[in-house]
């Protein structure tokens, strides 16, 4: 552990070790074992990722259906073209965009409620932690048709007792609004109990003597939420908002069952799948799946990113 | 500045058990009171109880003739000094020290002042831009202790505040502490386990053993006139040595050596012919190096060191010895409240280091038996204590113990401990009111120091 | 030191009713879905319709007709099958992997965890064209292995992450006491890690069991008959007994049925799904 390795990082399965000046068997021993163990982990993931993720890159080239074989023909970046002059992918990024904003700020706020309440329960702790585990455990599609039948035109209670405010026969997955309302609210239900799993252990990292010395320095309660319990978890939050966002981009399954891309509710998972799969137009289907990549990067840039400015801003001198 | 009285305060958990058991206690204001006794005593939950950090099960809490009971931690108008100093990680020293003003919404010129004026007070002013995490242990106890003194609160409470600090930095702010309190004279409750501390900071010291208050006296006091054998054994370094007393035909017959009953504990005792004496390793001396006109007042006798331990300015010498079986047992269980290990039964002898009583040899040790104090082994009745109170009355100059006593300059203890031991420290083992007159003045002992 | 006294005060009480009532808003907020699609699953076809929450006869008609199914009983068995045989394969892999990040030391190290990161946020729907064509050209497609290789890899980060978060808890000393009484770097691995490392990776095996077991992107696009369709694609594709008959009973007996084991998991593992799902994240 002491030996600096003066290799590249990147290389990860070398077929021996490089210029390995100064190095005693031991340390030798270990890197090969280090490479051996990680190996078959490096090379599934590689291999259903890196390969087909290239594939993508190259078919994406190319004016390809599946269906159509010897019409395939190199277009360049034209699908790139086609993709982002296309009102449907924009009205996608749209769908996409309230469901992940909507979902993730509702999921902070519920979330960090219940993260409160299970840190301070002191009956039934089991229960709750069982109860809170359910929704994340439950397949999605289960959950999907769950709220689905719920809100449903012909078997949904919900229009029964919310008869009151929106008409007994009202349609929920009949309009934009509302039928996105309802995937939201499949989405809340299911994902809130892990973003309030994460926020709840960085809740237990905040010392109770912090909260006891505000008490005693007369903090009130919301002084003390702001002033100190906040400010000391920010990272478990950002962790949770950072995984949450990049999972709620991708949200496909929910879709598919409530609404199948209806009223205008079609996420950019939902099209990539339907452009690949349903239409097998590989080309198009392919130049899709890149941008959903390149903007999940983007995503996750812009918080590492913001991130770094956050911990910046914590260890470097303010005022 | 208030004073703080607690009257039959009592804590008790879930499961029935009282940490705290009906303490009943007067802080006068700007008194620097300690609570002390082992871990689980209880002294910490008081101190929370008087912060408002812990729910008060019965008896009343008044803080500057206000009760409490029910207030809120916020609205007590308390600081404290956390083990851990609870520093406020994402925030700088600075904006660490303003909390508690910026909660009130004090104005930011005021802030910048009073903050300034506690760094200068603190020598922070160079580390106010840091952070926590930045700072040493010393440090972020100054700026626990910043926190504590910028606002005017009405009292200062400090839970263990230096256990986390090396020895030898724990001796500075020891010091820094107490001359802070001295300058702000702001009524100070100082919870710690380190006898150390006990001594030299308090006005007077609340020794506790499992939430009952066993005695409160100013230090001096608690050292040479113990109430019971658990303040005895728990008060002093090396501690008191614990000998099995038999009583035959008006004798005391301790393991080595014989001396007549006094009168005063033989009309207490009754039937019963076993006590438990209790001497100080100081007590005893190289009878080679005794004085000859104080050789008289003693008893020499003969013992087997066993080892002895030279450390330049003290030296411990080390006899064991038998005790019957009872007398074991209640020293064992003793042991196990003081939070030590019961180890053989041996006396311990502290020598003048220019002693030449060596190991293995038979030494001739001399002894003053009116220094011995005997115990119930019982109830742990101190039975000797109104007697060595005039003894020491009586032996003017008193020859200077060498006890971590309170750093009084040339003050003449006798006069002052025989007031205070009937008026200041009133409590019993059953936890009656260990309460003096209400309005005494903090410790009469301790006058001279307070007036330094 | 916090406790309940007996004869509470007043804020104590407060306390309390706060802590209970909001935990029985926890509980009524997980648990409504759940039981309605339980509701759903018992109730008769006529009753499907009357908007009503619970059912007016009860029934079990529509587990007999799940059960009755091939659609639904072959899902099942591929369901458990592929992910039993994924979640074994994942766990061991993820292991092996683990165990090097969190004590070996060798270049590349911090390549394959931000690879593994990256791996945990991909987009796996866009993965799906590709692995269509490539899984019909290597003959993998609608075969068990064509599902069980891409849960391996997609459930490897997590599996990696939470197993190093619990590895870097193991005391080092074990290992190297090992070593020093005569071991080599694997019977050190096997001997006194492995027996410590065991509860995590029991931990990971049950999360990435839930993983596999959740799984829907990969399952419609990737198998196309009862061979290896698992059951989050049979319910989409589900179509009732019969024609002129409403699914919807029937699937949320279906539901309910793949919904009862993650319900025992959940109940017998708690402590541990929650110790697992957040020592990936907080520390990692």
């Amino acid at each position: 552990m002491t030996v600096t390795a003066p290799e590249r990082e990147a290389s990860v399965v070398p077929a021996e070790a490089p210029h390995s000046y100064g190095m005693s068997e031991r340390t030798r021993k270990e890197r090969r074992l280090g490479w051996k163990l990680t190996a078959p982990a490096v090379i599934l993931m590689l291999a259903v990722t890196g390969y087909p993720m290239v594939n993508a890159l190259y078919l994406s080239l190319f004016s390809y259906r599946l269906t159509d074989p010897s019409g395939r023909k190199f277009v360049g970046l034209a699908n790139y073209g086609v993709v982002l002059r296309d009102s449907l992918w924009w009205q996608d990024v749209v769908t996409t965009v309230i469901i992940t904003v909507v979902t993730v700020a509702i999921e902070l706020v519920i979330g960090f409620v219940f993260a409160m309440v299970m840190n301070k329960i002191i009956f039934g702790r089991r229960t709750v932690r069982t109860a809170i585990l359910l929704p994340y455990g439950i397949i999605t599609v289960v959950s999907a048709f769950a709220w689905k039948y719920a809100f449903a035109l012909d078997s949904g209670f919900v229009s029964n007792w919310l008869g009151w405010l929106v008409g007994k026969n009202y349609n929920w997955f009949g309009h934009r609004g509302s039928a996105l309302l309802v995937i939201c609210l499949e989405e809340i239900w299911k994902t809130t109990p892990f973003i309030s799993l994460l926020l709840l252990a960085g809740l237990s990292q905040v010392p109770e003597v912090l909260q006891e010395a505000a008490k005693v320095d007369g903090a009130t309660f919301m002084q003390r939420l702001w002033k100190v319990t906040i400010p000391n978890m920010k990272a478990a939050i950002m962790v949770a908002v950072l995984f949450r966002a990049l999972d709620a981009w991708r949200i496909f399954e929910s879709i598919f069952i409530m609404t199948a891309g209806a009223q205008k509710t079609e996420s950019l998972s939902f099209l990539t799948y339907r452009q690949s799969i349903t239409r097998v137009a590989l080309g198009i289907g392919s130049a899709v799946s890149v941008l959903l990549f390149v903007t999940m990067v983007i995503i996750a840039a812009i918080f590492l990113k913001g991130f770094k400015v956050d911990l910046g801003t914590v260890k470097g001198e303010r005022r | 500045m208030a004073p703080i009285t607690m009257n039959h305060v009592t804590k008790v958990y879930g499961d029935g058990y009282p940490a705290v058991n009906d303490v009943s206690l007067d802080i006068a204001d700007g008194e620097f009171m300690i609570l002390v006794g082992p871990s689980g005593c209880g002294k910490s939950t008081l101190l929370r109880m008087i912060v408002g950090l812990e729910d008060i099960s019965s008896g009343d809490m008044l803080i500057g003739g206000e009760r409490v009971n029910e207030k809120a931690p916020r609205d007590r108008n308390l600081s404290m000094v956390f083990q851990n100093y609870a520093l406020y990680p994402h925030l700088t020293v600075y904006e660490n020290i303003a909390f508690p003003l910026r909660l009130k919404g004090v104005s930011d010129e005021e802030i910048k002042r009073r903050v300034e004026e506690a760094a200068t007070t603190l020598e922070l002013t160079e580390h106010l831009q840091r952070k926590p995490s930045q700072l040493s242990g010393g440090q972020r106890q100054r700026v626990a202790m910043g926190r504590a003194i910028v606002r005017q609160a009405s009292a200062f409470l400090f839970d263990e505040p230096l256990s986390n600090l090396d020895a030898k930095l724990r001796g500075q702010m020891r010091t820094e502490i107490l001359r802070l309190q001295r300058r702000l004279d702001t009524t100070t409750v100082y919870v710690t386990h380190d006898q150390t501390e006990a001594m030299t900071l308090g006005d007077r010291v609340a020794v506790m053993r499992k939430g009952v208050l066993q005695q409160v006296a100013s230090p001096r006091e608690l050292y040479e006139q113990p109430l019971n054998l658990f303040v005895a054994g728990f008060i002093g370094s090396p501690p008191m040595n614990f000998l099995p007393a038999a009583i035959e035909n008006n004798q005391v017959k301790l393991p080595f050596l014989s001396y007549p009953l006094p009168r005063e504990v033989a009309a207490q005792i009754g039937s019963s012919d076993l006590l438990i004496a209790g001497i100080r390793p100081e007590h005893f001396a190289d009878s080679s190096l005794v004085d000859e006109n104080k050789r008289d007042r003693g008893i020499t006798f003969e013992v087997k060191v066993d080892v002895t331990e030279w450390l330049g300015s003290q030296q411990y010498a080390y006899v064991p010895f038998e005790a019957p079986d009872e007398i074991t047992r209640h020293l064992a269980e003793l042991q196990q409240e003081l939070d030590s290990e019961h180890m053989r039964t041996q006396m311990i002898v502290s020598l003048d280091p220019a002693s030449r009583i060596r190991d293995g040899a038979k030494s001739e040790l001399w002894l003053d038996p009116s220094r011995v104090h005997l115990f119930d082994p019982r109830t742990g009745k101190n039975l000797t204590r109104e007697m060595t109170i005039a003894a020491q009355a009586a032996a003017a100059p008193a020859p200077a113990a060498p006890a971590p006593a309170a750093p009084a300059p040339a003050a003449p203890a006798p006069a002052a401990a025989a007031p205070a031991g009937a008026g200041s420290a009133s409590t019993s083992a059953a936890g009656a009111s260990a309460t003096g007159g209400p309005a005494e003045p903090p410790a009469a002992p301790d006058g001279s120091v307070r007036a330094t | 030191m916090t406790s309940t006294a007996t004869a509470a005060p007043p804020k104590q009480r407060r306390q309390r009713t706060i802590s209970i009532g909001g935990a029985i808003l926890i509980v009524i907020y997980t648990m409504l879905p759940i039981v309605w699609i339980l509701s759903l699953s018992l109730k008769s076809p006529g009753d499907l319709t009357n908007k009503k929450f619970l059912p007016s006869h009860w029934t079990l008609g529509n587990y007999r007709t799940v059960f009755k199914t091939s659609l639904f009983t072959d899902a099942l068995r591929n369901s458990i099958g592929i992910s039993l045989i994924a979640t074994v394969i994942g766990v061991v892999v993820a292991t092996f992997a683990a165990y090097a990040i969190a004590r070996l030391d060798f270049p590349g190290k911090r390549a394959i965890l931000s690879l593994a990161l990256a791996i945990a946020i991909f987009p796996q729907v866009a993965l799906l064209g590709s692995l269509f064509s490539m899984w019909r050209a290597v003959k993998l497609y609608d075969t068990w292995p064509g599902l069980i290789i891409p849960y391996v890899s997609f459930t490897l980060p997590l599996s990696i992450w939470v197993l190093s978060a619990f590895f870097r808890e193991i005391p080092w000393e074990m290992e190297q006491a090992a070593q020093v009484d005569g071991a080599t770097a694997w019977q050190a691995f096997t001997k006194a890690i492995v027996p410590l490392a065991a509860p995590g990776v029991f931990t990971t095996a049950i999360i990435a069991f839930f993983a596999a077991w959740q799984d829907f992107a990969f399952a419609i696009t990737l198998t196309s008959t009862n061979r290896a369709r698992t059951v989050p694609a049979a319910l989409a594709f589900f179509t009732g007994a019969s024609q002129f008959q409403q699914p919807t009973t029937a699937i949320a007996a279906g539901a309910i049925v793949v919904t009862v084991p993650i319900i025992i998991l959940v109940l017998v593992f708690q402590r541990r799904i929650v110790a697992g799902l957040t020592a990936g994240a907080v520390k990692g």
